[in-house]
């Protein structure tokens, strides 16, 4: 049953062939069973999980109406505020924290029945490519457990590779769910920025961050897309206007006459040879389907990494002055006497680890005064030029398409101490958030050089979600008639499944 | 070619309110060379006829009706703070003694 689809477990929910609470209790059970050697969770909600299981049910045995997902479980990524329960965000500054109320997603998420079964491992505050920048430990990629499981929601995609969950939550800043998802041979969607609510995801880079569904289907992707999103009187920056019509798109899966356009500057040197096989044997797929391939060039996308680790880290810089030990999180050296400034500094050098303190730090060089024109002022100015380069390729096709990441998952520890090669994981996705528009990562098959997965992008124009879910849906059921099952059957046994 | 001094980080870190050991401080300027090179390739192709980008979203002021709504209760505001007096947080010494 784990292994089934959320689609076709909210089937047999609604069917009467199983319950939420047996359903959800199966899932926990994986998730005792394999979690010691993944390490997608760090918090498992049992009794929470099991309570809301419990009150879907008891709707459906009255016969009210349920939502498309009531019932079926997930797993939240730890960024993500949920009211009573753990947030820690990857770092030992929120150890024990407990939020007096829900984030919008988590809200969306209870209002539609969906369970949620705990807290995923991340990169702390969502800032790496890895998840090895967690406070506690590493996640493991369930296709080898010697490598990682992409970053910064490494917890989400491994705990969806592993069957420990069938829907999962991302947050994206510049690639966090689709090189994750990439390299697990998952599904992840970055909405539209603006399509989905910021409120209660704890912010690292204000004007990037956005939320997104993570599956292992593109139909799966999109029921949770349409579950939580919509506008949100409490984000200033959520879209007012209606969802773009997902689950519809997903369902068609109709690219006959679309202009799918290749991005010339993200493929070539730098990829490996398996992910760029993967990619035109994608390509060739969609043509079959009825699509028109078109190349499409952006320039200024060379220097999207550059601007986006300028960015990012001035953003964060400013946004993590919250973590000041004063109203809640962690507090270090409160002795008489001791002055808040010696309390803040204390308890930031505790609570914070290695990549933190290396962004904030840059981020306070780059806004400093006599810098700021130089770096952050000049930064900005790219991500204009990267959002004309992406309004001119958008006149020549309906989507973009490229790799994911440049390479598959690589071993824990292989990047851990050279910042310039981790950062260049995020060379294809970056971009997107740059420009705030839709990304979505969903498997191409396994690099003959190491039988790993390998994601293939999609970009659509802002509020045009809809097109990467068609593109998506298409390119799956093209590549699943081929393979003949889903990729996931590929991945090895887990021993604690054995 | 940029490069940073360890007082430079010394001074940064002061700024952003992080204690430091020396190593850290030594090994974030040895970074910060390399780092500081890669990113300064934004000034390559910025000129100054373009106009800068801060967010994705072309907001202007975003208002919405002023009615009231439930919020936190002192209780669940306070349920997080390290410390915690008469209702209020109770924080370290803010001002100087002089």
């Amino acid at each position: 049953m784990i292994r089934n689809s959320a689609s076709e477990m909210a089937a047999k929910l609604a069917a009467g062939e199983t319950t939420s609470v047996a359903l959800t209790q199966a899932h926990l059970d994986r998730i005792t069973a394999v979690d010691a050697d993944v390490h997608a969770f760090l918090y498992v909600d049992t009794e929470g999980a099991l309570a809301q299981a419990a009150a879907v049910d008891a709707k459906r045995a009255k016969g009210e109406k349920l939502s498309p997902l009531a019932g079926v479980p997930l797993a939240l990524k730890d960024v993500m505020a949920q009211k009573g329960v753990p947030t820690t965000c990857g770092s030992k500054i929120l150890e024990g924290w407990r939020p007096p109320y829900d984030s919008t997603v988590v809200a969306n998420l209870k209002k539609n029945d969906v369970v949620i079964l705990g807290k995923t491992n991340m990169d702390e505050f969502a800032m790496g490519s890895s998840t090895e920048n967690s406070a506690y430990g590493p996640t493991h990629n369930p296709w080898d457990l010697t490598r990682i499981p992409g970053g910064s929601g490494g917890g989400s995609s491994a705990a969806l590779a592993a069957f420990e969950a069938p829907l999962a939550i991302g947050t994206d800043t510049g690639g966090s769910i689709r090189q994750p998802a990439a390299v697990t041979g998952t599904v992840g969607v970055k909405p539209t920025y603006g399509g989905v609510s910021r409120f209660g995801l704890v912010a690292f880079s204000s004007s990037l961050d956005q939320a997104g569904p993570c599956a292992r289907t593109v139909l799966d992707t999109a029921l949770l897309h349409e579950a939580i999103a919509g506008h949100d009187p409490k984000d200033a920056t959520s879209i007012n206007a209606p969802v773009p019509n997902v689950v519809a798109a997903a369902k068609s899966g109709d690219v006959k006459g679309m202009k799918i356009g290749v991005v010339k500057e993200l493929n070539g040197d730098g990829y490996q040879p398996g992910v760029r096989a993967r990619f035109e044997e994608s390509l060739e797929l969609l043509a079959k389907a009825g699509a028109e391939i078109v190349e499409v060039s952006a320039p200024n996308f060379e220097y999207a990494l550059a601007a986006y680790y300028l960015i990012a880290p001035s953003e964060c810089s400013s946004n993590l002055a919250r973590f000041d030990a004063m109203r809640y999180g962690l507090r270090v050296g409160d002795v008489d006497g001791a002055s808040a400034e010696t309390v803040m500094n204390l308890t930031r050098e505790v609570g914070f680890g290695k990549e933190v303190k290396r962004r904030i730090i840059l981020g306070t060089y780059a806004l400093s005064s006599g810098y700021y024109d130089a770096y952050y002022g000049s930064a900005q100015k790219v991500r204009t030029l990267i959002t004309q380069d992406f309004t001119k390729a958008f006149e020549k096709a309906d989507v973009l398409v490229s790799p994911t990441c440049p390479t598959t998952a690589f071993k824990i520890g292989e990047k851990a101490n050279d910042p310039l090669a981790m950062y260049l994981n995020d060379i294809a996705t970056i971009p997107v958030n740059l420009a705030g528009i839709g990304g979505m990562s969903l498997p191409s098959g396994l690099a003959d050089e190491d039988g790993l997965p390998v994601g293939f992008q999609i970009m659509s124009p802002v509020m045009k979600d809809e097109r990467m879910y068609s593109v998506g849906a298409a390119l799956e059921a093209a590549l699943l008639s081929k393979w003949g099952a889903p990729l996931l059957d590929k991945a090895p046994v887990l021993a604690g499944a054995r | 070619m940029s490069s940073l001094s360890r007082d430079d980080v010394a001074k940064l870190a002061g700024l952003a309110r992080i204690e430091m050991s020396e190593e850290e401080l030594v090994n974030l300027a040895n970074e910060f060379t390399v780092i500081l090179d890669a990113v300064a390739r934004v000034q390559e192709v910025a000129g100054a006829d373009v106009e800068p980008t801060s967010h994705p979203l072309p907001l202007r002021n975003v208002f919405r009706a002023d009615v009231v709504v439930p919020s936190l209760t002192p209780e669940e505001a306070l349920s997080g703070a390290p410390a915690q007096e008469e209702q209020r947080f109770r924080v370290p010494q803010i001002l100087g003694e002089e």
